[in-house]
């Protein structure tokens, strides 16, 4: 009987999810919305399909606890430490900023005191899913605006502790446990403690343990339990359990198995949010939406206009850059899955009633719902409104149209090197690229650079795309670049794509797509440093370099010949272990040969004693350079 | 040697170098000619930019052809870097030359070369001392080796100031040629290529 609720639940799920998601990305609207649309098609308002919307809710939960982990794992303690002023000042701004005003204007209407408050520390949050989630889709997690969301969505995680400790003391019946407090407080610090210890000096012994068992699927359990460990840790003694996985993954992020714990997590987290998403489309309580629609509406809109003041006031202040900050009000005006919580408390303390409680719920799921199609519609019009507003700022989206030969698409640490090469002989490119900093440095030394994401149409012709003869491809995301590439190609014939391919898969991906200039990223300066080592073991200089030149070029016709099968995961191998046996053979032959002619009389002298067995590969001799056998 | 009447006439492949091609006139003229004739042509510099010669694909350009055609400069009395490259790594031990190395005999090569000094600095009594025929053997004795008739060389001397009426009637004159292989006119009374045999005994013995 269990085990059949287990499967139809999973069928449920995972047919809704490889649905719906597809078919919101084909519009062009993002995943999270697929998502939320599924949970409420399958839910109780939709298909009654399934109706433990908030059983689902808190297991789903899950998926933000191991999200922010792996953001923690992004972020080295320095880097955190450097964090401190912009998520205590600017996220306390935030909250306490909305909050406040919030009240004040439910006070105005006549709310009764104590809902308004509830009402506007809960809308007050914002949904850290969605916002990290948005921003990890956009590859905008390092931009200024990236990081304020991070900054702010971590106060809140903060707060959250406080804000449900104080949600109960609000309910009629006053005064309770007295001290109690205290010792809660003296739990949390400990326990606090015991992560931020034991992470520095149990964890990667522990794990270095773990792996040394060679077995992967227990690694994986490993990084699963810790993240367990540490949420119920956190919850036992009443903190979020997300904040504690947060404080692990930043514990763990110089460590050396960082990489693998990401690889390892990361599909766990994307399924469990993608549940999370469907569980909070699956809670909407439409009955209470139906009854109220104008109110509900009204709180909506409401406190998405009033906390994307105080946002817009921050972005003012802090400075957030002119393009990035629609990204960033949206994700910070919407209501959050803390919200949920603080209702859900609320009303089981009998601080507010249950149907304001479900209200408010209903008001948070929708700003949710809302947010990705606000993103949408940003993109469409509000970056672009803004651009033309704003002619006189110096990081502009790009607005007038331009002419360069060249279009530099992703101005990182690849790009840059092109550009600049470029730049020292004559040619002036246009720079795309989404890091508003990096535009705005690249413009003070006088280039053509803007703000924008290549994988749009309308900002590759504005672009000059139609005119330029050149694309270079050096967008560091691998999905993004070739959508770039393909879109290139479909649209702009004209152009010719040179591209940068951050590993093997994406070269092949990218061949795929009609590109043939493709470098990747560090296969030449690894043959540099192959051609070192080879020096320094007694190699002459330039034997080592035509070495590395016949490498590279059996490299690469190699890959060509792999290109037709590579999706074959089994073909590959085999082509790949061939390719291998090649140029063993080959440079064995060359190796022998060479020993040859050097066991002939008058050559044994001549070889270096570094080097005495270490002259593979010597070309056969031209007719003047043997002196005994000159022609 | 004549070419063997029984094969079909194949196509010229002229084989191009010049270090800065954008710059020249003359090479950069006599490219394009070579190009819109039926012969192939192969610009080294622009193949091998790296100067990483694919030998295999080079050496089968040559067995396909029956004239063999050298364009390029003089520099410093000699052929350009990669060129001489070329000649150093394609025409092979045991492929072109020595013990087994036929692949090339009874083909022509023909020099198509310009210098920068004019025709009478290339005199006893001028600043390059020597005709220039006294530069001609390395290229000459090259092609014997091979088993390579070597054809009279086409030159430009003066390349940097010719006119462009010179540089037009030179043009025509290679095209010309390139098109009426093998019918030109002074093969009839060319003699056949001198053989050289390189004895087994002029390289040191392998040690087993």
């Amino acid at each position: 009987m269990e085990h059949g609720n287990w499967l139809t639940g999973s069928l449920v799920y995972l047919g809704a999810a490889v649905l719906a998601v597809p078919i919101a990305r084909l519009l062009g609207l993002g995943s999270i919305i697929g998502y939320l649309g599924a949970g409420i098609v399958i839910g109780p308002w939709g298909l009654k399909l399934v109706t433990e919307a908030q059983d689902m809710l808190h297991f789903a939960e899950f998926g933000v606890v191991l999200m922010l982990f792996l953001v923690g794992l992004e972020l080295e303690p320095r880097r955190l430490w450097s964090l401190r002023k912009p998520i205590f000042g600017w996220g306390s701004a935030q909250l306490f900023g909305s909050a406040l005003l919030m009240v004040g204007v439910a006070w105005a209407f006549g709310v009764d005191m104590r809902l308004a408050i509830v009402a506007a520390l809960g809308l007050a949050m914002s949904s850290t899913a969605i916002g990290l989630g948005v921003l990890a889709e956009r590859n905008l997690m390092a931009t200024t605006s990236g990081q304020a969301v991070l900054s702010v969505a971590l106060l809140q995680d903060v707060a959250a502790i406080p804000i449900l400790a104080l949600v109960p003391l609000l309910a009629t019946t006053a005064v309770q446990s007295d001290g109690g407090g205290w010792l809660a407080a003296a739990k949390a610090v400990g326990v606090i403690a015991a992560i931020v210890l034991g992470g520095r000096l149990l964890l990667r012994p522990a794990l270095r343990w773990i792996a040394r068992s060679k077995t992967p699927e227990i690694f994986t359990a490993a990084s699963l339990l810790l993240v367990v460990a540490t949420a119920a840790l956190m919850q036992a003694v009443g903190l979020s359990m997300a904040l504690g996985a947060f404080l692990a993954g930043v514990l763990l992020a110089e460590s050396e198995y960082r990489r693998e714990l990401e690889t390892d997590l990361e599909p766990f987290k994307g399924l469990l949010l993608g549940l999370f998403f469907i569980a909070v489309g699956m809670s909407i309580d439409f009955a209470v939406v139906l009854r109220n629609p104008a109110l509900v509406a009204a709180v909506v809109a409401g406190f998405l206009l009033l906390k994307a003041a105080v946002l817009w006031a921050m972005c003012r202040s802090m400075p957030i850059p002119l393009p990035e900050r629609p990204v960033f009000v949206i994700l910070l005006a919407q209501g959050g899955e803390f919200g949920f919580v603080v209702f859900q408390s609320a009303a089981g303390a009998g601080a507010v009633d249950s149907q304001a409680a479900s209200l408010l719920v209903a008001a948070v799921a929708i700003s949710m719902l809302l947010t990705p199609v606000l993103l949408v519609l940003a993109d469409r019009w509000w970056a672009r409104h803004l651009a033309s507003a704003s002619l006189a700022s110096r990081t502009a989206t790009l607005s007038e149209p331009q002419s360069a030969p060249v279009i530099i698409a992703g101005i990182g640490r690849y790009g840059q090197i092109i550009g600049r090469m470029l730049f020292a002989n004559g040619i002036t490119p246009t720079v795309l690229d989404h890091d508003s900093e990096q535009i705005e440095a690249l413009r003070r030394f006088g280039w053509h650079a803007h703000y924008g994401d290549a994988s749009r149409l309308d900002l590759m012709r504005v672009a000059g795309a139609a005119r330029a003869r050149v694309l270079v491809l050096a967008i560091d995301d691998i999905e993004q670049s070739v959508e770039v590439a393909r879109m290139a190609r479909e649209h702009f014939p004209n152009l010719t794509v040179v591209a940068r391919a951050r590993n093997v898969q994406h070269y092949f991906r990218l061949r795929d797509v009609g590109v043939t200039l493709i470098e990747r990223e560090t296969f030449d300066s690894a043959l540099m440093s192959a051609r070192s080592t080879l020096e320094v073991l007694g190699w002459e200089p330039h034997q080592a370099r035509n070495l590395a030149m016949r490498f590279r070029s059996h490299n690469i016709s190699q890959l060509e010949q792999t290109l037709p099968h590579w999706t074959d995961q089994a073909k590959l191998i085999a082509s790949a272990k061939q390719g291998r046996q090649q140029l063993e053979q080959l440079f064995a032959q060359e190796r022998e040969a060479a020993s040859q002619q050097k066991a002939r009389a008058g050559w044994g002298g001549l070889a270096p004693p570094a080097a005495a067995s270490a002259e593979p590969g010597a070309r056969r001799l031209a007719p003047d350079a043997d002196a005994a056998a000159a022609p | 040697m004549t070419p063997i009447s029984s094969a079909p006439p194949s196509q010229p492949l002229v084989i191009v170098a010049h270090p800065h091609l954008q710059l020249s006139r003359t090479n950069g003229k006599l490219k394009r000619v070579a190009a819109n004739t039926q012969a192939t042509v192969r610009d080294l510099y622009a193949l091998y930019p790296d100067y990483v010669i694919d030998v295999e694909a080079e050496q089968r350009a040559l067995a396909d052809a029956q004239l063999i055609v050298w364009q390029h400069p003089i520099h410093w009395y000699s052929a350009p870097p990669l060129m001489k490259l070329w000649i150093d790594e394609v025409l092979a031990f045991g492929w072109a030359y020595g013990p087994g190395g036929t692949a090339l005999r009874g083909k022509d090569l023909w020099l198509v070369a310009s210098t920068g000094g004019p025709e009478d600095s290339y005199r006893p009594d001028s600043y390059n001392r020597y005709f220039f025929d006294a530069f001609l053997p390395p290229f000459e004795q090259t092609a014997a080796l091979c088993g390579m008739r070597f054809l009279p060389p086409l030159l430009l001397h003066g390349a940097h100031r010719a006119d462009d009426a010179t540089l037009a009637e030179h043009a025509r004159v290679y095209e010309q040629r390139l098109r009426s292989y093998p019918d030109w006119p002074e093969l009839a009374e060319l003699d056949a290529c001198p053989s050289c045999i390189v004895p087994k005994t002029a390289r040191p013995a392998e040690v087993a």
